[in-house]
C-alpha cells in the first residue's frame, strides 16, 4: 500500500516539476540545448521530419536513375556520372550498382523514411499535443532516440562511398548473397555497415517506441478517456506495438547474420562451394533467415501504413467537417490489422518450398486482413459522404490516400493467395502492389499530415498554389508510373533485372518501360517542389493568425500558435468529450473543442 | 448502487490524469521493453529448436556437460550448471530483498542486499568464464567443427552411445550438429551472459547512488525497483536457456 501513495507522489512530482521548469523557462536557451540536443518533443519530430526529407530526396534520386537504366537501356547519361562517378563511367550505369540502387532505395525509403520520418515525426509532434502531456514520459530517451536514427543516418551514407559499393543484396539482404563476403562486391565492407546502420536503427526505434507507448498510457491529459482519443494516437499506438515486438526479431535475424559472417558459423549456409572450392559451411538454413526478417517484415508494412491511417483519419473528417464514421470500428480495424500483422509474414515466402498446407492457413490469415482494411475504407468513405468538404491540400492528400489503399490494396488480395503467387511472385505486379499500397499510399498519408500540422509546427501555412501542384502530379504520376507495371507483371516480366532488351518475352514493354521513367523523371522534380516550398515556408510562408486555423476539436489547437516547452502556458486544459464533435455548437460554429464542458442536458455522442 | 460505483471506478481509472496502471511511466518502459527483449531471445530460442528439429543427430548435455572445476575427468553432468542456475536464482532473491528494504527507505539493507546481488551475478559471469574455457580446450567455438576430415574422436564424446551407433551420425551428421549446437550454444548463452554483465554495471551504478544517498534526495527507491524488473527477467530468461541446452 505504502508503495501506491509513493508512486502517486512521484508521478504528480514530476507533473509539477514540468510546470516549474516551464516557468522557468524564459530565459534564453542555448542554441545548441534548442535546436540540437533538444528533449522538446516539437523540436524532436521536426528533426525527424527533416532528417526524413533529407532521406527521401537521396532515395528518390537513386530510383531516378535506375529507372533511366531501365527505361533507357541503350542509351548514356552523362549526368549520371556526375553523381556515380566510376559507378556509372560515361553515364552507363553499372550492373552492380544498379543493384546496390535498389537495395539501398528499399533501405531508406522502408526504414529511414516511412519508418523514422514518418512515425518519428508525427508520434513524436501528436503524442503529447493531442492527448494533453507537456512532453514525452522520457524527454531524453526521446532526444536519444533521435540521435540513434541519425547516427545510423551516418553510419548508411558513409555506407553509399565505400569503394566496394553499399550493400546490393536488395533491402531484405538475404543470404547467402548478404552472409558471404566474397559473394557480390556489395556483400562486403557495404553489407558490413548495413548491419551496424540497421543495429542502430532498431535501438533508436526502440527507445521511440516505448516513450510512445508509455505516454499514451500514462499522461493523457484529465479527461482524456482512452475512447475520446483521435484516431491518430491509436494508430501511433498501434505502430509503436508493432515496432516493439517486431524489431527485436529482426535483430536477432541481424546478429546471427553478424556471426554468419564473421565468425565462421553457419545459422544461414548449408553446403555451398564458390569457384568450385566448398566453403566451411554446413547445417544452415537460409530460410531461417527469412522467417526471421519477414516476422518484422511484415507488421513493418502496417508500421508504415497505420500513422497514414489515423492521419487520413483525422483530416478527412476535420475537413469534411463531419465526425469519423465508425469510431469504434476504426479502433477494432486497427486491433485486427496489429494482431494479424504478427500472423501472416510467411506469405512473403510462398516459394520457398514451404508446405502447401502451412501456404493455406498463411493465405487464409492473410485474405483476412482485407476484412479490417475495407471496414477503414468504408468508415472513410462513409466519412466524406455527403459532406461539406473544404478541399484544402491536406484534404486532397488524404483522399489520394484512401484511393490509392484502395488500388493497392486490391490487388494484395491477389498476391495473398499462394497459387496466384507462383505465378506472380518477384514480378513487377508486387513492385507496383507494394508501392501503391505501402509505398506512394503512406506518402500520401504523411503528405496530408505535413500539410495539415505545418502550422502546429512553424507558425505559418504552406503555400497553397504550390501544394496542389505537388498533389495533381503525384497522384497522376504515381498511377502513372505503377499502373502499367501490374500488366508488365501479369506478363511474367521479373523484378530486379538490370536490363529486359536481352529478352524476347519482355521487348514488347519496351516502350511502356520508357514511359514509366519519363513520369519519375517528372514526378521526382514534382517532390521537389514540395521540398522548396517547405523550406521556404518556414521563413516566407504566411503566418499563422488564428489559434485553430482548420477547425478543428483536438487539443494541439488548443496550444499557443507557437507552443514553447511544455505546450501550454498554464494548467494542461480538461477534456470533456471525444474527439471528432464537428456538429453546430449553437453559436454557429460546426465544431465543439473537445475542451468545451457538456451542455446541461447534453450526452456525449455515443460511438 | 455497488456495480455502479465499480463501474464507475473501473472508468476512472482510464480517465487521463493518472497512470490506469498506477505504476510510472519508467516501470512501465521497463516492462514494455522486458517484453521486446523477451521477443529477441524467443527468436534466438526458436532458430535453435528449428535448427535442433532437422538435424539427425544432437549432442548429449549430460555427455558435454559433465566436468567440474578442480574435479578433473571426473563425471558429474549438470552438476556444475545446477551451480551456476542457483547462484543466479539466489541473487534474484537478494534482488528481493534489496527491492523490499528500498520500500522502506532502508538505505543499508538496500546497500547489503544488493552487494550480494552483485556477487552473485560475478559469481555466475566467472561460472560460465570457466564453462566457455572449458568447452574451447576441447575445440568448441563459434564456428568449429566444419572440416569434414576431423577425427571422430574430437567429437564424438559428446553424444550418448545410442546416437553415435545411429547411422545418420557417421556420415557426416555428427559433425554437423556438434558445428550447430555450438554455435548456438555460445551466441545464445554468450547474448545471456551479455545481459547479466548489463545488469551487474548497471546494479554497480545503483550501489555508488545509493551510497551516495541520491535515492534519498530523491525521495524514493525506483530506480531499484526498475533494475530489479531487468534482474528478475535475466534470471527468467536462463530459466529458459537452461532447458533449451541442458535438460532437453
Amino acid at each position: 500500500m505504502s508503495h501506491d501513495i509513493h508512486m502517486h507522489e512521484a508521478t504528480a512530482h514530476s507533473n509539477e516539476g514540468y510546470a516549474a521548469h516551464h516557468d522557468h523557462d524564459h530565459h534564453e536557451q542555448h542554441f545548441i540545448t534548442k535546436y540540437i540536443f533538444s528533449q522538446d518533443h516539437k523540436t524532436i519530430a521536426k528533426q525527424f521530419l527533416i532528417t526524413g526529407i533529407f532521406w527521401a530526396v537521396i532515395g528518390a534520386l537513386m530510383s531516378v536513375f535506375f529507372r533511366l537504366q531501365l527505361g533507357f537501356p541503350n542509351e548514356n547519361f552523362p549526368i549520371m556520372e556526375k553523381f556515380l562517378g566510376e559507378w556509372a563511367k560515361g553515364g552507363k550505369l553499372s550492373p552492380e550498382f544498379y543493384y546496390a540502387l535498389v537495395t539501398m532505395h528499399g533501405t531508406i525509403l522502408v526504414f529511414f523514411v516511412l519508418t523514422a520520418g514518418l512515425s518519428g515525426t508525427f508520434a513524436n509532434l501528436l503524442i503529447p499535443l493531442q492527448v494533453g502531456a507537456r512532453d514525452m514520459a522520457s524527454p531524453f530517451m526521446n532526444m536519444l532516440s533521435y540521435w540513434f536514427f541519425f547516427i545510423a543516418g551516418v553510419v548508411m551514407f558513409i555506407s553509399l562511398f565505400v569503394q566496394t559499393g553499399p550493400a546490393s543484396g536488395g533491402w531484405t539482404t538475404y543470404p547467402p548473397l548478404s552472409a558471404l563476403k566474397e559473394a557480390s562486391l556489395g556483400s562486403g565492407v557495404g553489407m558490413d555497415l548495413w548491419l551496424v546502420s540497421m543495429a542502430l536503427f532498431v535501438v533508436s526505434s526502440l527507445l521511440g517506441g516505448l516513450n510512445y507507448i508509455s505516454t499514451i498510457l500514462n499522461m493523457r491529459t484529465k479527461g482524456m478517456y482512452m475512447n475520446r482519443m483521435p484516431l491518430t494516437v491509436w494508430a501511433l499506438l498501434f505502430t509503436a506495438i508493432l515496432g516493439v515486438l517486431s524489431f527485436p526479431v529482426v535483430l536477432s535475424g541481424f546478429i546471427l547474420l553478424i556471426f554468419d559472417r564473421n565468425f565462421g558459423t553457419s545459422f544461414y549456409l548449408s553446403e555451398i562451394f564458390i569457384g568450385g572450392k566448398a566453403l566451411p559451411h554446413i547445417g544452415g538454413s537460409a530460410i531461417l533467415y527469412q522467417h526471421l526478417f519477414w516476422f518484422l517484415g511484415h507488421p513493418e508494412v502496417y508500421i508504415i501504413m497505420l500513422p497514414g491511417m489515423g492521419m487520413a483519419s483525422e483530416v478527412l473528417s476535420n475537413h469534411s467537417r463531419k465526425p469519423i464514421f465508425g469510431y469504434t470500428a476504426m479502433l477494432i480495424s486497427m486491433i485486427g490489422i496489429t494482431v494479424l500483422a504478427f500472423l501472416v509474414w510467411a506469405h512473403h515466402m510462398f516459394v520457398t518450398g514451404m508446405s502447401p498446407f502451412l501456404g493455406s492457413i498463411f493465405v487464409l490469415l492473410t485474405l483476412l486482413i482485407a476484412i479490417p482494411s475495407a471496414v477503414k475504407v468504408f468508415n472513410w468513405l462513409t466519412t466524406i459522404w455527403r459532406a461539406n468538404i473544404r478541399f484544402t491540400v491536406p484534404m486532397m492528400f488524404a483522399l489520394g490516400f484512401v484511393s490509392l489503399f484502395i488500388s493497392g490494396g486490391l490487388t494484395g488480395i491477389f498476391l495473398g493467395n499462394s497459387a496466384l503467387d507462383i505465378h506472380l511472385h518477384d514480378t513487377y505486379f508486387v513492385v507496383a502492389h507494394f508501392h501503391i499500397v505501402m509505398g506512394v499510399s503512406a506518402f500520401f498519408g504523411m503528405f496530408a499530415g505535413i500539410y495539415q500540422w505545418y502550422p502546429k509546427m512553424f507558425g505559418r501555412f504552406m503555400n497553397n498554389t504550390l501544394g496542389y501542384i505537388h498533389f495533381f502530379i503525384t497522384f497522376i504520376g504515381a498511377y502513372l508510373i505503377f499502373w502499367p507495371m501490374h500488366y508488365e507483371g501479369v506478363a511474367g516480366m521479373p523484378r530486379r533485372y538490370y536490363d529486359y532488351s536481352a529478352w524476347e518475352s519482355f521487348k514488347q514493354f519496351e516502350g511502356l518501360n520508357s514511359f514509366i521513367s519519363i513520369v519519375v523523371v517528372i514526378v521526382f522534380f514534382g517532390q521537389l517542389v514540395f521540398v522548396i516550398n517547405f523550406f521556404v515556408s518556414i521563413f516566407r510562408g504566411r503566418k499563422v493568425t488564428e489559434q485553430n486555423p482548420w477547425g478543428a476539436t483536438s487539443l494541439e489547437w488548443t496550444t499557443p500558435i507557437n507552443p514553447g516547452h511544455g505546450n501550454w502556458p498554464g494548467e494542461i486544459p480538461e477534456v470533456h468529450r471525444w474527439a471528432y464533435d464537428y456538429k453546430d455548437d449553437g453559436n454557429g460554429n460546426d465544431f465543439i473543442p473537445q475542451t468545451t464542458p457538456l451542455a446541461p442536458g447534453e450526452h456525449e455522442d455515443a460511438h | 448502487m455497488a456495480q455502479a460505483t465499480a463501474a464507475n471506478a473501473e472508468r476512472k481509472v482510464w480517465s487521463g490524469g493518472r497512470s490506469p496502471f498506477n505504476v510510472s511511466y519508467g516501470k512501465m518502459m521497463m516492462w514494455f521493453f522486458l517484453l521486446s527483449d523477451a521477443f529477441t531471445f524467443g527468436s534466438f530460442l526458436i532458430s535453435y529448436g528449428t535448427t535442433r528439429f532437422f538435424s539427425a543427430v544432437w549432442p548429449d548435455p549430460n555427455k558435454v556437460f559433465h566436468a567440474f572445476p578442480f574435479m578433473g575427468e571426473a563425471n558429474l553432468p549438470l552438476l556444475f550448471v545446477s551451480l551456476m542456475t542457483f547462484i543466479l536464482i539466489m541473487s534474484s532473491v537478494t534482488m528481493v530483498l534489496a527491492v523490499h528494504a528500498g520500500h522502506y527507505g532502508d538505505r543499508k539493507g538496500v546497500i547489503k542486499w544488493l552487494l550480494f546481488t552483485i556477487i552473485g551475478g560475478i559469481c555466475f559471469l566467472s561460472c560460465q568464464a570457466w564453462e566457455w574455457t572449458h568447452l574451447s580446450h576441447q575445440g568448441a567455438w563459434w564456428g568449429s567443427f566444419t572440416d569434414i576430415n576431423t577425427a571422430k574422436e574430437t567429437f564424438e564424446h559428446f553424444f550418448n552411445s545410442k546416437t553415435i551407433d545411429n547411422p545418420a551420425f557417421k556420415t557426416g551428421a555428427g559433425l554437423q550438429a556438434t558445428h550447430d549446437f555450438y554455435n548456438y550454444f555460445f551466441t545464445i548463452t554468450g547474448f545471456h551472459g551479455g545481459h547479466v554483465l548489463s545488469g551487474v554495471v548497471f546494479l554497480i551504478i545503483a550501489l555508488i547512488n545509493t551510497v551516495n544517498g541520491t535515492y534519498d534526495k530523491r525521495g524514493h527507491y525506483e530506480m531499484i525497483e526498475k533494475i530489479g524488473l531487468y534482474w528478475h527477467f535475466v534470471d527468467l530468461v536462463w530459466v529458459f536457456v537452461f532447458t533449451c541446452f541442458y535438460l532437453l
